[in-house]
C-alpha cells in the first residue's frame, strides 16, 4: 500500500520529453533521495498536458500547483522550496498574458477553464506505464461489463445510441460502422485501430497513445465484442517509437492481467491484439489503403464498395476506427449515452481534441466540448493572436480543410457547421494565422504536402494536384494570369469530383476556400504583383530611401552583390541582381532600407 | 492521414450494399433516361453497354474466361453522375443499385472527363506520329472521341529512361498508370515482375529496384504489352532488320510462321477474327522477298518426334518399375514458361522435357541439313521467323542456341511489313509454302492452342506405344478454354494422365501440385503463359478486350487441322526423310545435339 | 500477475489501487476537501510526523472517507510542539493541533474531521494560516 501524500507529475510526452523532461523527473528523484521524502512523494511520468506552449509541465499534488517551462536546475529548488518547506515556487507559475496575474491551479487559467476532457481523461493524470492506475480510474470496466453484462447488439446500440462520430475527421458514427461489420457473417473478423496520424500539425492520437494507451487497447476490445472480431490491429506510423513502446506495454500488461487473450474475466470472449507499423504515408490514414499497407501492399486505395465492413483485412469484415474515436468508447459504456449527449450539440456530441498551432499564444493540445466557439478557442483558451497582431484566419482540418475568417469566430464548432463553412473537422488542426500570413502561399503550402503525398494512383489526384500546385506557385511568383486563377477552380472542382478516395477528394479545399473568401488576394498577386502580406519573396522589392548616408555597410552585407554605391553617396539595389535575402535591411542602422 | 473523408453518401451506399447483397434478382435502373435491367452484381458500364451507351475507358479491362480483370478505377475516364451522390462515380467500379438513376453525358461529367483526360495527356509525350502505338492508342481513340483540341495545362512532365530489352520496349514516359500490365504480370501471370512504384507525380510502374527488365523475373511473355492501352509498353521491333536482310544480295532469308501467326494475322486487315489466312500469309511472305516461305509447323511434327520419344523413355522405365524417372514430363516449346521455370521453379528443371521449341528446331535443321542441301554457307543464311509471341526474341538470342534463328517479328510486325510494302493482302491469291521444311501435319498447327501440344503428342505416342493406328485423332477432352484442366487418355490398358495449364499463373498452381508430390499422378503436362495459349500471344494483334477473339482464333486452328490430311506428326513425309537422311531416329545423338537444349537457374529480382 | 477471472476480481482489483490516484483526484476537486497538512520538516519528522501521517492516512481510507486530503508541508515553525497537524475545514479557517499523538489524531477524524467540532490541542497560533 502506498503512503504518498505527494504527487509530482511531469509530462512525458514527446514535445516536453525533447525538453529535457525526462531528465528533470531523474533530478526530482535523486533531490528527493537527498531530502529523504522518498517515501511520502511519488514522481511520475504522464501523458501530456496539452499545455505545449509553455513546456515541459510539471503538477504538484494534491495542491494542484501547475509549474511552466521548468528545466532540470529548477528541480533543487523545487524541492527545497514545494516539497520541503511547502512553499509554492512563484517564479515558475504561470503568468495570465492579459492580467499578468501569476496562476498557482492549473484550473483557473485560461486555457484550462473552458476544456472538458473526455478523450484526454486520463493523459497527464495517469502513469501510462502503469496498468494499475488505468484500473484505479475504472480502466476494463466498461469492458467487463460489456462481455459479462450485455449482448453485442446491446452494446452496438449503447454506441448507435451515443451517436459518436468519427473523431479521424469524416464523421461517419461509430456506432453504425460498428452494426455494418456485426451484420456481416464470417468465421474472422478484425478491429483496426487507425493511429496513422498525418495531417501536419496534428498529434491527439500519438498523445492519447503516450498518455492513455489503455483507453485504446480496452475500447478495441469492446469493439471486438460487439462486432464479433477476436483480433485487433493498431496501424501505427513507426516515426511514433514512444507511443509504439507504451502501446505495447499496455497490451502486454492487458495480457499479462487477462484482459486480453483467451476467455477475458471469464466471459469465453477472445480478443488480442497486434501493432504493424507504417511507414508515415498520409495516404495510409484512408482505411482501404490502411489494409492494403497492413497486408503487404502497395498503400493505395480501392474504391468503395466493397467497404472493409464487408471485405478489409485479408478479405474480412474488418472495422476501422480512429484513436480519438476509440478513446471515448469505454467512458461511454461506463457513464452512458445520455451523458455523451449533454456534451457538445445535437448532431456532434462530445468533444473534440484540436491541435492549436500557428500565431496564437496557447499552442498546444485542447479538448473542448462540440459546440465551442472559434472565439472560445482562439482567443479564451488560446490566449489570442501572437504579439498583438490581427487575426486573419484559421485553417482546420489540416490538408483537407479550408479557412475560417473572422466573420466566422462565432461559429459553434461541429461537424456539420465546418462543412457548410467550407471547411471541414479533419482530424482536429487549427491553425491560426495572422495579418503576415499570404494566402495563396498557404493554400500553395498544403498542395505541395497533397501532391507529394498523393498515392499516384488515379489521374486527377496524381497530375490534378501536381498542376494545382504548379499553378500556385506561378501565382506566388508573381507569373500567374487572371486566366490561371479560373482554370485553378475548375480544375479543383474536377479533382473533388473525380478523385477515387478522399485525399483527392478533399485536396483542393484549400484552394478552394482561399479562392473564395482571399479573391483579392490572388487578384493582387496576378495583376499587381503584389503580395499584400509581404511574404512572397519573389514579389518584394528592396529599395533604399533618403535615409541612406552612404556608409556601404549593406554592399558589404549583400551576397549577390546587387548594391550599387559609393561612400557617402545615396546606395541604389539592382532589381535583377537582387535574390531578397533582406540582410542589407537587417544591417542598415539608419532604416534607410524598406520592403515593399 | 487519419482519415478525413467526405464519403457523405458512404452510409447510403453501404445500406444500399448490404440489401445488394441479399438479393441476387435482377436491378432496375435509368441511364441517361433509359431504364435497363441487369443481373445483381454488374457494373454500371454493363449497364450502359447493354443500352448500347458506350462510355469510354481507358484503365478498365475484363477478359472475361481468363483471370484478367483490371478494375483499378485509376483513369477516371469512365467518370458518370449518380442522382443522389456527391461525387462522380467510376462507372467501371460501380456496381448497380435498384432505382439507381445515371447520367452519363451531362455537362458536369463531360467537363469533368475532358478535364481529367486533358491533365493525362499534359503528361504525355505528343509524339503520337512517331508512336508505335499510333492508330491502336486508347488514349488517341479517347481524345479523339472527347474533341480534345488544347492542353491547358503546362508543368512538369514524367521523364523515364527507356528499358529495351530482346523482346519488350519500355517508355515509362507513356504511362497513363491504368495498371492493366501489373495486374496481368501479377494476378494473371504471377510472375511479380511488375508494380506501382513511388508517390505522387512519380508513381509509375516499374520493375523492383528499377532495374532493367533483362534483369528482373520478367519472362517476357508480353501480356503487358498485349493489355497496354498505349505505347508504354511494345515489342522489340526487328522490322528494320528484316527489311535490311532482304536487302542483302549475299543473303539467303528464308523465313518460318507460327501455328497461331496465320489464325490471327487477318484482323490485322480488317478480316473477321478467326479468319485462316494462310496462303494469303505466304503469297505476301513471297512477295515481301523472302527466298523460301517455310512453316514452324514442320518443326512442330519435329517437336513430337523428340517430345514423344522422351515421353516414351521415360514412361517406358517407370513402367519398369524405375522410381527415380521425372515425371511428369512438361513441354519446353513455349519460351516464356522456360524463362518461368528457370526463375521461378528452380527445383523442377530436371521435368521439363529436353526438346527445343519448334522455332529452334526449325534453325537448327535449317541452318545445318537445308543449308547443306541447297549448299548455301551458313553465314549466308538468315532464318527468320514471324511469331505471335515476344518471349520468342530473347528465345532466339539465348548464347546456347547459337543463333540458329536470326531474326523474330511478331505478326504485329508483319502486318506492318505488308502495309509498308503496299501489299493488298485481302485480295492475295493464296499460296502454298516451300518443301521440304514447309510440309506439315495437323499435329503441328494445332500447338497454336491451349492443349495443342499435348494433343499433338499423345497422337504420336499413343501410336508408338500401344503399336496400333489410332482411328479418331480428336482427342476433346483435351481441349477448352479451362485456366487448368486435366484429362485421362487410355493408351492401351495403360492410362495416361494429362495436366494442360495455359497462363502462368495457372501454371504454377499446377507446378506447386506437383511440388507438393504430385497427387493426381500425371504422366505428362503442357503448358503455354498466355492465356489460350499462341492464339493469345504477346505479339497478335490486340484483341483490345474482348475474349471471344481467342476463342475464334482457336476455332480456326482447329479447322486447320481437320483439313489436314495428314494429323500425326511422324506419317509427315518430310519429317520421315529427315529423320532417314539426316538425324537417324529421335533422341539419336545427331538429334540430342541439334534438337535438345539444357535449362539453367536465372537468379533476377 | 495473476490473471483477473471475473469483473468482481476486476472491481476488487481496482479498490486495492485506488489510493495510487486518489493524491490525484483529490487535488482536482481540491475546493471541496477537508484538507489535512502534516508538518514534516526534519524536526517534524524526527518527533513522528511521518508515523502519524501514515497512521492518519490509513485511517482514513479504512473508515471510507474520501473527502480529506492528506499531504505534508514543510516546518510550521513550532518546533516544540511536533508533530503538528493542521486541519482545514471548508471554508473555514486552518487549525493546528499540536504534539500529536495515535489517540489524538484519532479523536481528529472522529470528531473534527467527521463531524466539524475542534479538540482539545490546538495551538493558540500569532498566524492565521501556514500558507502565511
Amino acid at each position: 500500500m502506498s503512503n504518498y501524500t505527494m504527487h509530482i507529475l511531469i509530462c512525458g510526452g514527446t514535445g516536453c520529453i525533447s525538453a529535457e523532461s525526462d531528465i528533470i523527473a531523474d533530478e526530482f528523484t535523486k533531490e528527493l533521495a537527498r531530502v529523504g521524502m522518498t517515501e511520502e512523494v511519488q514522481v511520475l511520468k504522464t501523458g501530456c498536458f496539452g499545455f505545449c506552449e509553455k513546456g515541459p509541465i510539471v503538477k504538484v499534488l494534491p495542491d494542484s500547483t501547475f509549474y511552466v517551462e521548468v528545466t532540470p536546475d529548477d528541480v533543487e529548488e523545487l524541492v527545497n522550496e514545494h516539497v520541503v518547506k511547502g512553499r509554492v515556487v512563484d517564479r515558475l507559475l504561470f503568468i495570465d498574458p492579459s492580467s499578468k496575474e501569476t496562476i498557482e491551479d492549473s484550473k483557473h487559467m485560461d486555457f484550462y477553464k473552458k476544456q472538458q476532457r473526455v478523450a484526454l481523461r486520463n493523459c497527464g493524470f495517469v502513469d501510462p506505464h502503469n496498468i494499475d492506475e488505468y484500473i484505479a480510474r475504472d480502466g476494463y470496466q466498461a469492458l467487463g461489463q460489456s462481455i459479462l453484462e450485455m449482448s453485442q447488439l446491446e452494446v452496438i446500440e449503447l454506441m448507435e445510441d451515443a451517436n459518436l462520430r468519427g473523431r479521424g475527421g469524416g464523421g461517419f458514427p461509430a456506432g453504425l460502422k460498428w452494426r455494418f461489420t456485426y451484420n456481416n457473417e464470417s468465421d474472422q473478423k478484425y478491429v483496426i485501430c487507425n493511429a496513422d496520424e498525418g495531417d501536419p500539425g496534428a498529434f491527439m492520437d500519438r498523445s492519447i497513445l503516450e498518455g492513455d494507451p489503455h483507453s485504446v487497447v480496452e475500447a478495441m476490445a469492446i469493439c471486438g465484442y460487439a462486432i464479433g472480431a477476436d483480433k485487433g490491429l493498431v496501424y501505427i506510423r513507426a516515426e511514433y517509437p514512444l507511443a509504439i513502446e507504451r502501446l505495447q506495454l499496455a497490451i502486454d500488461s492487458a495480457r499479462e492481467y487477462g484482459l486480453l487473450g483467451d476467455d477475458i474475466m471469464g466471459s469465453g470472449f477472445n480478443f488480442d491484439i497486434e501493432v504493424k507499423f507504417g511507414a508515415g504515408a498520409f495516404v495510409c490514414g484512408e482505411e482501404t489503403a490502411l489494409i492494403h499497407s497492413m497486408e503487404g501492399q502497395r498503400g493505395e486505395p480501392t474504391t468503395k464498395p466493397p467497404f472493409p465492413a464487408e471485405s478489409g483485412f485479408w478479405g474480412k469484415p474488418t472495422c476501422v476506427n480512429n484513436v480519438e474515436t476509440l478513446a471515448n468508447v469505454p467512458v461511454i459504456l461506463l457513464k452512458g449515452a445520455d451523458w455523451f449527449k449533454t456534451i457538445g450539440t445535437e448532431k456532434s456530441p462530445g468533444t473534440k481534441v484540436f491541435a492549436l498551432a500557428g500565431k496564437i499564444n496557447n499552442v498546444g493540445l485542447i479538448e473542448v466540448p462540440m459546440g465551442t466557439t472559434l472565439r472560445e478557442v482562439i482567443y479564451d483558451i488560446g490566449g489570442g493572436i501572437k504579439d498583438g497582431k490581427e487575426f486573419k484566419a484559421v485553417q482546420t482540418g489540416g490538408p483537407s480543410g479550408g479557412c475560417l475568417t473572422a466573420k466566422d469566430l462565432d461559429t459553434p464548432i461541429d461537424f456539420d457547421n465546418l462543412l457548410e463553412k467550407g471547411s471541414m473537422m479533419g482530424s482536429g488542426g487549427m491553425i491560426v494565422m495572422d495579418e503576415d500570413d499570404c494566402m495563396p502561399a498557404v493554400a500553395r503550402f498544403y498542395l505541395e504536402f497533397t501532391q507529394e503525398e498523393s498515392c499516384g494512383k488515379c489521374t486527377p489526384c496524381r497530375i490534378g494536384t501536381t498542376r494545382l500546385f504548379e499553378l500556385l506557385d506561378k501565382i506566388t511568383q508573381g507569373k500567374g494570369t487572371m486566366e490561371d486563377l479560373e482554370l485553378m477552380k475548375e480544375l479543383s472542382h474536377v479533382i473533388t469530383d473525380t478523385s477515387l478516395c478522399g485525399l483527392g477528394q478533399t485536396a483542393s479545399n484549400p484552394v478552394l476556400s482561399t479562392l473564395d473568401i482571399f479573391w483579392d488576394e490572388y487578384v493582387a498577386h496576378v495583376t499587381d504583383k503584389k503580395c499584400p502580406a509581404g511574404q512572397c519573396t519573389a514579389l518584394l522589392e528592396y529599395k533604399i530611401t533618403d535615409a541612406c548616408t552612404g556608409c556601404t555597410l549593406c554592399t558589404r552585407v549583400c551576397p549577390t552583390d546587387a548594391i550599387d554605391g559609393k561612400l557617402k553617396e545615396l546606395h541604389v539595389i539592382d532589381q535583377e541582381k537582387c535574390i531578397k535575402c533582406g540582410a542589407c535591411m537587417d544591417r542598415c542602422k539608419f532604416k534607410a532600407i524598406i520592403r515593399e | 492521414m487519419v482519415h478525413v473523408w467526405i464519403d457523405v453518401n458512404l452510409r447510403q451506399l453501404l445500406e444500399n450494399n448490404v440489401k445488394g447483397c441479399n438479393t441476387m434478382a435482377d436491378i432496375k435502373l435509368t441511364i441517361d433516361g433509359k431504364v435497363v435491367e441487369v443481373p445483381a452484381g454488374s457494373t454500371v458500364l454493363d449497364a450502359a453497354k447493354k443500352l448500347d451507351i458506350h462510355i469510354p475507358t481507358l484503365c478498365h479491362l475484363d477478359l472475361h474466361d481468363t483471370k484478367m480483370v483490371n478494375k483499378a478505377a485509376s483513369c477516371r475516364i469512365c467518370v458518370v453522375e449518380v442522382e443522389g451522390r456527391n461525387n462522380l462515380a467510376p462507372s467501371c467500379a460501380t456496381p448497380v443499385t435498384e432505382g439507381m438513376v445515371v447520367t452519363t453525358n451531362s455537362p458536369r461529367v463531360l467537363n469533368a472527363r475532358k478535364v481529367v483526360l486533358e491533365l493525362m495527356v499534359s503528361d504525355h509525350p505528343k509524339d503520337c506520329l512517331i508512336c508505335e502505338q499510333s492508330g491502336n492508342c486508347s488514349l488517341q481513340y479517347v481524345s479523339k472521341k472527347l474533341g480534345m483540341r488544347e492542353v491547358r495545362f503546362e508543368g512538369k512532365e514524367s521523364t523515364y529512361k527507356p528499358d529495351k530489352s530482346k523482346s519488350i520496349v519500355r517508355d515509362m514516359d507513356k504511362c497513363i498508370m491504368c495498371r492493366r500490365c501489373e495486374t496481368m504480370c501479377n494476378d494473371v501471370q504471377s510472375v511479380g515482375a511488375l508494380s506501382g512504384i513511388n508517390r505522387g507525380f512519380d508513381a509509375v510502374v516499374s520493375t523492383a529496384f528499377e532495374v532493367d527488365l533483362s534483369e528482373s523475373v520478367c519472362t517476357y511473355c508480353g501480356q503487358c504489352v498485349a493489355v497496354c492501352p498505349v505505347g508504354a509498353l511494345t515489342e522489340a521491333e526487328q522490322t528494320n532488320d528484316i527489311i535490311s536482310a532482304l536487302a542483302n544480295p549475299e543473303k539467303t532469308v528464308i523465313i518460318q510462321t507460327a501455328p497461331a501467326v496465320r489464325a490471327a494475322l487477318g484482323e490485322e486487315f480488317g478480316l473477321e477474327p478467326g479468319t485462316l489466312v494462310t496462303g494469303k500469309m505466304v503469297a505476301a511472305l513471297r512477295e515481301l522477298g523472302f527466298d523460301y516461305v517455310f512453316d514452324t509447323d514442320f518443326a512442330a511434327d519435329l517437336t513430337i518426334m523428340e517430345e514423344s520419344a522422351e515421353l516414351i523413355d521415360r514412361l517406358t522405365r517407370f513402367l519398369d518399375g524405375d522410381k527415380d524417372v521425372a515425371l511428369p514430363i512438361l513441354t519446353s516449346c513455349c519460351p516464356a514458361w522456360v524463362n518461368f521455370f528457370e526463375g521461378q521453379f528452380q527445383d523442377l528443371l530436371d521435368i521439363p522435357s529436353s526438346a527445343k521449341s519448334p522455332q529452334q528446331m526449325f534453325g537448327a535443321i535449317a541452318k545445318t541439313y537445308y543449308a547443306e542441301k541447297i549448299n548455301v554457307p551458313r553465314e549466308n543464311l538468315v532464318v527468320a521467323s514471324v511469331m505471335p509471341c515476344l518471349a520468342k526474341k530473347y528465345e532466339a538470342d539465348r548464347e546456347e542456341l547459337n543463333q540458329d534463328v536470326d531474326m523474330v517479328i511478331s505478326t504485329r510486325e508483319l502486318a506492318k511489313l505488308i502495309k509498308q510494302a503496299n501489299i493488298d493482302f485481302n485480295s492475295l491469291e493464296d499460296e502454298e509454302y516451300d518443301q521440304p521444311l514447309g510440309e506439315s501435319t495437323g499435329a503441328g498447327v494445332i500447338f497454336g492452342t491451349t492443349g495443342g501440344v499435348i494433343e499433338a503428342a499423345t497422337r504420336t505416342a499413343y501410336e508408338k506405344l500401344t503399336g496400333e493406328s489410332l482411328e479418331k485423332v480428336d482427342f476433346h477432352e483435351l481441349r477448352g478454354f479451362e485456366g487448368v484442366r486435366a484429362a485421362t487418355v487410355p493408351v492401351g490398358d495403360f492410362d495416361l494422365n494429362i495436366g494442360i495449364a495455359h497462363g502462368l499463373g495457372n501454371a504454377r498452381e499446377l507446378l506447386e501440385e506437383i511440388r507438393d508430390g504430385n497427387p493426381r499422378n500425371f504422366h505428362a503436362i503442357e503448358i503455354m503463359a498466355c492465356p489460350g495459349g499462341c492464339i493469345g500471344g504477346g505479339g497478335q494483334p490486340y484483341h483490345g478486350g474482348d475474349a471471344e477473339i481467342l476463342k475464334k482464333r482457336q476455332a480456326a486452328i482447329y479447322t486447320e487441322d481437320e483439313r489436314k490430311t495428314i494429323r500425326k506428326s511422324h506419317e509427315n513425309p518430310a519429317i520421315i526423310e529427315l529423320y532417314e537422311n539426316y538425324l537417324g531416329e529421335p533422341m539419336s545423338p545427331k538429334a540430342i545435339e541439334l534438337l535438345h537444349t539444357a535449362y539453367e537457374p536465372k537468379d533476377r529480382v | 500477475m495473476a490473471k483477473i477471472k471475473s469483473l468482481d476480481e476486476l472491481k476488487a482489483l481496482r479498490d486495492s489501487v485506488q489510493n495510487t490516484v486518489d493524491v490525484r483526484e483529490h487535488g482536482d476537486n481540491v475546493e471541496d476537501m477537508i484538507i489535512v497538512r502534516v508538518a514534516m520538516a526534519t524536526c517534524g519528522i524526527a518527533a513522528g510526523a511521518r508515523e502519524i501521517m501514515n497512521f492518519m492516512a490509513h485511517e482514513l481510507r479504512d473508515q471510507g472517507i474520501d473527502n480529506v486530503m492528506i499531504t505534508q508541508v514543510g516546518c510550521m515553525g513550532l518546533c516544540y510542539a511536533e508533530p503538528t497537524v493542521e486541519v482545514t475545514l471548508k471554508g473555514e479557517e486552518p487549525v493546528v493541533y499540536g504534539n500529536v499523538t495515535e489517540e489524538k489524531a484519532l479523536e481528529i477524524i472522529e470528531k473534527h474531521i467527521k463531524n466539524g467540532t475542534m479538540v482539545d490541542g490546538i495551538i493558540p497560533s500569532t498566524h492565521k494560516s501556514l500558507d502565511e
